[in-house]
């Protein structure tokens, strides 16, 4: 990393694995998540493969059931808890301080302990693999396939795992949201903030309270599965279906979770590269504020063909095609920012035009599985995987990638380059749609989801076989972008503060890469696009005073310590009491320690 | 815009080309949703139809939009990004065609949801369709008959099926008769529709259930009235008796070992309920839930090893011998 661009004397070390381990500053930790993530999302991508290598023609023999049942169980776990959800964190960390004009997050320690959290949960989960067989009941893990009389041991890594990531998120949530509300630059009002950070603080308040809800479930399940009670067994008057509901309570509102920072960046990249402001900026915020809330009152459509009966059933269809329209109203005012400029094609704007398009074809089929009479054709049919894949690789993954080419420059001082990104951009965009186009055929052609083999004679060759080159095409954009990645970071870390000679916000004000201080003063905000309104009328930053201190927080590994405490927790669990009665006594030190440590 | 112009034509054909092929190969599909065969799967579809191409409107629409847009609006020489903030008039009319949209959608939504659920027409017939790990049991009560993995119903007559599990949750679902419809352990469900057509049907578990979800697949037979009767008929007898050499060996290793652990066959002290009903399991078309054609060599084939055909199977290896595994299956077959 370069060093700070700015001339004061900052506390902290800057250099080594020691100041990695025991960093506080929310860039680093940013940094941390974001590669942390990109190695789980190739991971994830190695798991489609061998799925997409197994289903690409009838009969296929490259796999055998079992471990194709962990593997898309495992494809899914992996991509939206440790790839979709730390990417999104890592925007969050690296760009809430910086476009608010703060010099970090409210809690920088705290930020530290999500982080270490998460890496715990997602070791977790991903041991299994080794340690007798991963989770294989499906990243829904419906009761009773996931209880203790018809799943392994892989479904306690599955509940620890995730309930050490909630707790990661739920911590992160809470430091988002207080740093969003509280750390604002003088003149940066609600109706100032960028809609990324208004999806951050939107996805902060759905992180906390949906993932409470996932928790009682999954503790739930753990005392099912290891304690003798009956909460999801029927046999013995439980209910399974109640373990629906609450999964998917929280299920739901992390769709949206998984989709909105992405709506934010590209709401971020369109504007800069149209050459004008967002179009519509109340209704955008006033949509994402909508689709939180009806989020949380469709969670039931996941459960249509489960008996709901027939009022539930006209409830929730309505419930769920009223949410289509503050999502509509998000893509017109997309194209209506587009209309009118005068874009600049970048990688960026590629990766955020493709999402509108490819988002749209994800909500139409939402919508189409609204209505209930034909849902019950094409629920847990492929026609759904196409369904999910357009939102969560159509939206969310293009979105995040339109972030990762925007922002490089402001995280890294280097530019990725525009060639190779856009030979990644087609790469994806291609593969991506040979890939889940051609699922909704299968779909509709009474493809199931999660069958390891199908036989010859249903007519669903063809676009298996489609399918799986599609997904060797993504492979092969993904390679793109790691060369790309690495050629990059050779070069010198030339770019200037405003690296696209384009910014609108706050974060193009300071150096790139940023000193650990983000500003050396404090900006004000006379506008939403603070740097626009600055250049139009002429007015210059405050030039910095000539000695001042700047207090930032000094390292701290407790955070590490307190992670390793969790880590403890959960590995107890699943093999001995004693290790978490160790992880319990580490966390109190930690705690201990934590609240005595000097903070200068 | 030129460019733009025939740019948008040919996303114009590429699509109508995209929805020709939709259509044309989803007819040769025998698992297909779009080519209903029952009374309510003809009202799913028309429904589907309506919400295709509402759908289609939308979908042509914003992708003409954003592929014109990003070409006439690229950055040239001269060109001035124009500075407009938003437009309340477009955002109350962007709010309000969707709704009406929706609406179109939700009217004929609700009409069909209050017509497929509830209570089943009067007099159709009663059947009890039991998920197991991996295969179907399908019960007449009105009938007395038992069989497993092959529906058979009589054409033009209501039915109503009941839906149960014995162990996690699996769902019914043969496409072009209905849609799908869960069996939950604990919680009974139904389904009910009117065949119009005679044929034979494929159907498949719907919900993830396991190592062999997979391979958990039924057949249902739409038959004349009178070809319905003479099934039943012969399915409430109880088994053949055994007549040749072979076969009468097949029936004393069956009776003496470990098969009536699981399976009944009426006629025999076979009364197990665990496994399928194997009263007359040689008229069955098929074998271990669909999944191969009912012939001597798959019959032995599965006998030989059943979890190295269906991988996860609760039946276990049970280590017949060649000979036992010839008479086995020179009984079984027998049992038209």
């Amino acid at each position: 990393m370069a060093t700070a661009a700015g001339t004061m004397p900052v506390v902290g070390s800057h250099t080594g694995l020691w100041s990695w381990l025991t960093t506080v500053d929310h860039k680093r930790i940013g940094t941390l998540y974001g590669v942390t993530a990109m190695l789980f999302f190739m991971m994830g991508g190695v798991e489609a493969l061998l799925i997409r290598t197994q289903l690409a023609v009838p009969n296929g023999t490259v796999v055998e059931a079992q471990l194709f049942n962990q593997l898309f169980t495992m494809h899914a776990l992996t991509m939206i808890f440790l790839a979709i959800m730390p990417l999104g964190a890592a925007f969050f960390n690296w760009f809430v301080p910086l476009m608010i004009g703060a010099r970090d997050v409210a809690f920088p320690r705290l930020n530290a302990l999500s982080y270490w959290v998460f890496l715990a949960g997602g070791l977790l989960l991903v041991s299994s693999f080794v340690f007798g067989g991963a989770p294989d009941a499906g990243w829904f893990a419906y009761t009773p396939l996931s209880d203790k009389n018809h799943a392994g041991s892989g479904m306690d890594f599955y509940v620890i795992g995730l309930l050490a990531l909630g707790l990661s998120s739920l911590i992160a949530a809470l430091n988002f949201a207080v740093t969003i509300i509280n750390m604002r630059a003088p003149g940066m009002t609600m109706m100032r903030l960028p809609v990324f950070i208004w999806m951050t603080l939107i996805v902060a308040f759905l992180l906390i309270l949906s993932l409470p809800v996932l928790t009682v479930a999954l503790i739930e399940l753990l005392f099912d599965r290891k304690f003798e009670t009956n909460f999801f067994i029927a046999d013995n008057g439980g209910n399974p279906i109640l373990w629906q509901h609450l999964f998917w309570v929280f299920g739901h509102p992390e769709v949206y979770i998984l989709i909105l920072p992405a709506f934010g960046i590209i709401s971020e990249v369109l504007p800069v590269f149209s050459r004008k402001p967002l179009f519509g900026y109340s209704a955008v915020v006033f949509a994402g504020i909508s689709i939180a809330v009806l989020g949380f009152a469709v969670w039931s459509h996941h459960m249509f063909t489960t008996g709901l009966g027939t009022v539930p059933q006209i409830v929730f269809s309505a419930s769920t095609m009223a949410i289509a329209v503050p999502t509509g109203v998000k893509i017109f005012n997309w194209l209506g920012t587009m209309f009118g400029g005068s874009i600049r094609f970048t990688t960026a704007m590629y990766f955020a035009v493709s999402v509108i398009a490819l988002f749209t074809i994800g909500g139409i089929t939402g919508v189409m599985h609204a209505v209930v009479p034909v849902d019950t054709q094409q629920q847990d049919t492929y026609f759904i995987v196409a369904h999910l894949h357009y939102v969560l690789f159509g939206g969310a993954i293009m979105g995040i990638f339109s972030g990762i080419y925007y922002w490089f420059p402001k995280m890294t001082g280097r530019f990725l380059g525009e060639g190779l990104g856009k030979v990644q951009f087609w790469l994806f965009f291609v593969g991506m749609n040979l890939t889940f186009f051609p699922m909704h055929f299968l779909g509709v052609a009474g493809m199931p989801r999660r069958i390891y083999t199908y036989d010859d004679g249903l007519g669903w060759g063809m676009w298996n076989m489609v399918a799986s080159i599609g997904s060797y095409i993504i492979a092969l954009g993904m390679l793109v972008f790691v060369v790309n990645f690495l050629l990059s970071m050779r070069k010198p870390a030339t770019a200037a503060n405003d690296a696209w000679g384009l910014g609108a916000t706050l974060e193009w004000s300071t150096s790139s890469p940023p000193p650990e201080h983000d500003f050396d003063v404090i900006p004000v905000v006379h506008d939403r696009d603070p740097l626009w309104y600055n250049r139009d009328h002429g007015i210059t930053p405050e030039a910095p005073p000539a000695h001042q201190h700047i207090h930032m927080p000094p390292p701290s590994y407790y955070p590490l310590v307190m992670g390793g405490g969790v880590l403890l927790l959960g590995v107890g669990v699943l093999s001995h009491l004693a290790v978490t009665a160790l992880g319990v006594v580490i966390i109190i030190y930690a705690a201990w320690a934590w609240t005595l440590e000097p903070t200068d | 815009m030129r460019s733009s112009g025939s740019s948008a034509r040919r996303l114009v054909a590429f699509s109508v080309l995209l929805l020709f092929v939709l259509f044309a190969v989803a007819c040769d599909e025998p698992q297909s949703t779009v080519v209903p065969k029952s009374d309510t799967a003809q009202q799913v579809h028309d429904l589907y139809l309506l919400v295709f191409w509402l759908g289609m409107i939308v979908f042509v629409g914003v992708t003409l939009a954003v592929f014109g847009f990003a070409i006439a609006f690229r950055e040239r020489a001269g060109r001035q990004a124009r500075q407009i903030h938003g437009n309340t008039r477009l955002e109350i009319l962007w709010t309000f065609i969707p709704v009406v949209i929706l609406v179109v959608m939700a009217v004929p939504t609700f009409q069909t949801i209050v017509d497929t659920t509830g209570d089943a027409p009067e007099g159709a017939l009663e059947i009890v369709a039991t998920g197991h790990q991996w295969w179907f049991e399908f019960e007449y009560p009105g009938q007395g008959v038992i069989t497993a993995n092959e529906l058979h119903i009589p054409v033009d007559r209501p039915v109503s099926i009941r839906l149960k599990s014995v162990d996690v949750i699996h769902s019914f679902w043969a496409p072009q008769l209905s849609g799908k419809v869960d069996m939950v352990p604990g919680h009974e469900n139904h389904l009910f529709f009117t065949p119009n057509e005679v044929g034979e049907y494929l159907g498949q578990c719907a919900e993830f259930c396991g190592t062999s979800h997979a391979n958990m697949r039924f057949r249902v037979f739409v038959d004349t009235q009178a070809d319905f009767d003479a099934w039943v008929a012969s399915l409430q007898q109880e088994r053949i008796q055994p007549a040749d050499e072979l076969a009468v060996a097949g029936e004393q290793v069956f009776t003496t070992g470990a098969c009536i652990g699981c399976h009944t066959l009426r006629g025999t002290i076979a009364a197990a309920r665990v496994g399928p009903d194997l009263t007359h399991v040689g008229g069955r078309t098929t074998l271990a839930a669909g999944i191969m054609d009912n012939t001597p060599e798959n019959m032995a084939r599965w006998l030989r090893n059943p979890p190295g055909v269906k991988p996860g199977s609760l039946m276990p290896n049970l280590n017949l011998t060649e000979d036992q595994i010839q008479q086995l299956v020179a009984y079984l077959e027998s049992l038209q």
